[in-house]
């Protein structure tokens, strides 16, 4: 049962953390609000089923669309302001939506939110039918990163990712390629926090604040930025260290600042990034042909 | 009482205005966000938490940690962000914060996660003006004199002397004017020392003006530092000042007599997401070229 409940943390992170690779790692955009989709995503959820009496499998296409749809304009703002105003931005929003989580009586302000039991064919969603549900969505996640990654859609991102200007000589609509990884990255983010809202049975602003961001950035880091797998392994190390290493827990936010730095410093593409020791053991120990490798792309999964 | 909120809110803006000063000045020239700037001001408060709790002389105690801060932002300078140089700035970006975040928490380890009480107030007596309905308080009087003083000093420095004019030069062209044979890393040594430096003297200032320090008291500035140096237009010290004191004004205005469904602290990225939008380059920045 604890595994379990273990298993559904690191699922919903995993999530999360893909979801950050696509806008961040693909498209090279910083977001260092990400917590604030996943919020979004867990208050439409939670105030769908709890006030408008909608079912938990509406209320979680909702969530997404909802979020899909902020991080949207998101990205509308991203084609104005870029990089560093950018970065800023997406903190100011996640600050300025806790607040509002935190304050407006209509999300609860700081009492938090009770929320509705998910329920399947009439009866209730417990812990294993929560880890099929992720596993299914972790899938879909991963399958929709392989496609983009090694489509021309994944090109034209990291086209923008390593020179906008360069990428829009080309023709290629820059603009219109930094919203769809908004779009997306949102989206999936908001499917999450629907997830984690009725799993948990509870939430409030705080679940949903600048330190998450900060996590979820540290999880796509540590596996690799731009990466396909490189989230997956972030995410997991990450939500699984705490439980197996106590201190690791007493030291949350220690461990993962410091993570951020080391990796920054000493290896920024992240464990299995390009020419990473890792990623070069993976790649010698499998001799087969490079084939999955996109042209010019350079990022192993 | 209108006074009284007017010269709140300017003494709110010169901390806010100190603590961005730093990460001004470092964006200036290498075009990197430093948000671990924001932890020199809760480093700098405990070190003069500490030397006063030994000495018990502010002046020392002051002085302390406003030095060995600096030295701190010398070292990050020097360890982490001088070998990133060569990388895209996502990645000093996301160093800095994890430096921060870092750094919050060995407070906390080591001074303790509790409130600490720093009685060295009482240095100026708070003196009430009958006439115009306004209490003057001896702390404020320190706020704003240091401010206008470490003002001054950085607008001199800047302006009046030899490696002012490299900064200048460097904040222009880093390139060309190490070509010219200028020690550029001497210029943004200096950047770092100042920045922590600054940040240092905001938070001991706040920490005598409260009367407590604790390990988290750098948060709320560090986000407002971000919203301030984006308004002023990134790395344009005079922006920063002006932008700091329209949202220490402003929240302490609005607080004061519109009110404001959110809480003060989300004021400040409210105007900030507003101006964005309006003017991506910030107040006083000039426009990029596309």
């Amino acid at each position: 049962m604890y595994e379990q409940v273990v298993a559904v943390n690191a699922g919903i992170f995993m999530l999360l953390a893909m979801s950050l690779n696509i806008i961040t790692g693909f498209a090279g955009q910083p977001n260092l609000g990400h917590a604030a989709f996943f919020g979004i995503g867990a208050y439409t959820s939670a105030l769908l089923v709890a006030k408008a009496k909608a079912g938990f499998w509406l209320a979680l296409p909702a969530a997404g669309l909802v979020a899909g749809l902020t991080g949207m304009l998101l990205g509308l703002i991203s084609v104005r302001v870029r990089e560093d105003f950018l970065a800023v931005t997406t903190i100011g929003i996640n600050f300025v939506l806790v607040a509002v989580f935190q304050y407006v009586p209509f999300f609860g302000a700081s009492l938090g939110l009770v929320v509705p039991p998910a329920t399947v064919f009439g009866r209730r969603l417990d812990t294993g039918g929560f880890l099929i549900l992720l596993l299914v969505l972790n899938i879909l996640v991963y399958l929709l990163c392989l496609r983009v990654r090694f489509s021309w859609l994944g090109l034209a991102l990291g086209g923008i990712r390593n020179d906008e200007q360069a990428t829009a000589s080309l023709g290629y609509n820059v603009n219109r390629f930094k919203v769809f990884a908004f779009t997306i990255g949102t989206f999936i983010a908001g499917l999450a926090g629907s997830v984690y809202a009725h799993f948990m049975g509870f939430i409030m602003s705080t679940d949903f604040s600048f330190p998450v961001s900060v996590s979820i950035m540290a999880m796509a880091v540590l596996g690799g930025l731009g990466t396909i797998s490189g989230p997956l392994l972030g995410a997991a190390i990450l939500t699984l260290a705490p439980e197996i290493f106590r201190f690791v827990a007493d030291y949350r936010m220690l461990v993962y600042g410091g993570l951020l730095v080391l990796m920054m410093r000493f290896l920024p593409q992240g464990l299995l990034g390009e020419n990473s020791p890792l990623a070069n053991l993976l790649e010698r120990r499998r001799p087969g042909p490079a084939g999955r490798v996109a042209p010019g792309g350079g990022n192993r999964g | 009482m209108f006074l009284q909120q007017v010269v709140n809110g300017i003494v709110v803006g010169s901390v806010y205005a100190l603590t961005a000063l730093g990460a001004t000045l470092v964006y200036g020239i290498l075009r990197i966000l430093d948000i671990s700037n924001a932890a020199a001001y809760a480093t700098g408060a405990y070190i003069a938490f500490f030397v006063y709790s030994a000495t018990g002389n502010l002046l020392l105690s002051f002085a302390a940690g406003v030095v060995l801060t600096a030295l701190l932002g010398l070292a990050v300078q020097r360890y982490l962000f001088a070998p990133l140089m060569e990388k895209p700035p996502l990645v000093s970006l996301i160093a800095s914060i994890g430096l921060f975040i870092c750094t919050q928490d060995l407070l906390r380890l080591v001074a303790g996660p509790q409130i600490q009480n720093f009685h060295a107030g009482g240095v100026l007596p708070n003196i009430y003006l009958e006439r115009i309905n306004l209490t003057v308080y001896g702390s404020w009087v320190i706020v704003l004199l240091v401010t206008a003083a470490l003002l001054a000093f950085l607008y001199l420095l800047l302006n009046h002397s030899a490696i002012g004019l490299a900064w200048r030069a460097t904040a222009q062209d880093l390139e060309t004017t190490q070509a010219m044979g200028i020690n550029t890393n001497r210029v943004i040594a200096l950047n770092f020392l100042l920045g922590y430096g600054f940040a240092a003297a905001a938070g001991i200032m706040v920490g005598i003006m409260y009367k407590y320090v604790f390990p988290t008291m750098g948060d709320v500035p560090a986000y407002k530092m971000l919203a301030v140096i984006v308004l002023g237009g990134l790395g344009n010290p005079l922006g920063t000042v002006l932008a700091a004191m329209i949202i220490g004004l402003a929240e302490t205005l609005i607080g004061g007599y519109i009110g404001f469904f959110l809480p003060r602290d989300a004021l400040a990225f409210v105007i900030l997401i507003l101006i964005l939008l309006w003017r991506p380059q910030g107040l006083l920045g000039r426009r990029q070229a596309n």
